[in-house]
């Protein structure tokens, strides 16, 4: 599974962009985060407030509690400002 | 007929006016966002999500596109860094009467504000600060629903 980081959550995390094979228990955005919360300080800093966050699987937006099975991309970012 | 562009280069707002006009409708409403200068901003960054926001972007003119009966959408957006007082997003819409247009073009922009996958970076005095979501944007684009 491909993970992609913007803004903020790319600088707290430390890249933009990392490859993980998550545990068969992982099967929503949310669990995603919490497993990958344990793996640098950075992640756990990035993901500690979930009301900062939001997500898309295979480049559609989601809510957090979206489930990720057989997503091939993750991205995590926060609320969009463009315009 | 809808255009999309997400560049890095400046907006030519010449040639995408009169793209529109090619089209040949009786209303063309566009919107243009300008980079801000007026609270101190030196220069203005946007980051994207290459791909998707090409899809966002292009569902979003789809949309309004269907639902305004219009003959074309246009949205082309920059990313990269920018001055203050350079274009930052442009928005046609082409329909045979303004009342479509002026809606869908003030629906595009509003929709994208909150669903195309853009962030913006300022620099002030040397220092940088992502840009907040505005609440009131959220509002803007639940009013198109």
């Amino acid at each position: 599974m491909d993970l992609l980081y913007f803004a903020w959550v790319r600088e707290a995390v430390g890249t933009g962009s990392e490859r993980v094979d998550p545990p068969a228990g992982v099967t929503s955005v949310a669990a995603l985060l919490d497993w990958l919360a344990a793996r640098s300080p950075g992640h756990a800093a990035a993901f500690a407030d979930r009301t900062r966050l939001r997500a898309a699987v295979d480049q559609v937006f989601v809510a957090l509690d979206a489930p990720i099975a057989d997503a091939r991309e993750v991205a995590i970012f926060p609320p969009v400002t463009g315009g | 007929m809808i255009r999309i562009a997400v560049q890095a280069a400046p907006i030519d707002l010449a040639a995408a006016v009169a793209a529109a006009e090619s089209d040949g409708a009786g209303a063309i409403a566009t919107f243009t966002g300008v980079v801000r200068g007026d609270d101190g901003v030196e220069l203005l960054e946007l980051e994207h999500y290459p791909g998707m926001t090409e899809r966002a972007l292009e569902r979003i003119a789809a949309d309004a596109a269907a639902r305004w009966s219009l003959l074309s959408a246009t949205i082309i957006h920059r990313v990269g860094p920018m001055q203050p007082g350079e274009r930052i997003v442009f928005v046609a819409a082409v329909a045979p009467h303004r009342s479509a247009a002026l809606d869908a073009c003030a629906a595009m922009i509003d929709v994208l504000k909150t669903t195309a996958p853009f962030w913006k970076r300022e620099v002030r005095g040397g220092a940088s600060a992502w840009v907040a979501a505005r609440e009131a944007d959220e509002a803007a684009a639940a009013r198109w629903q």
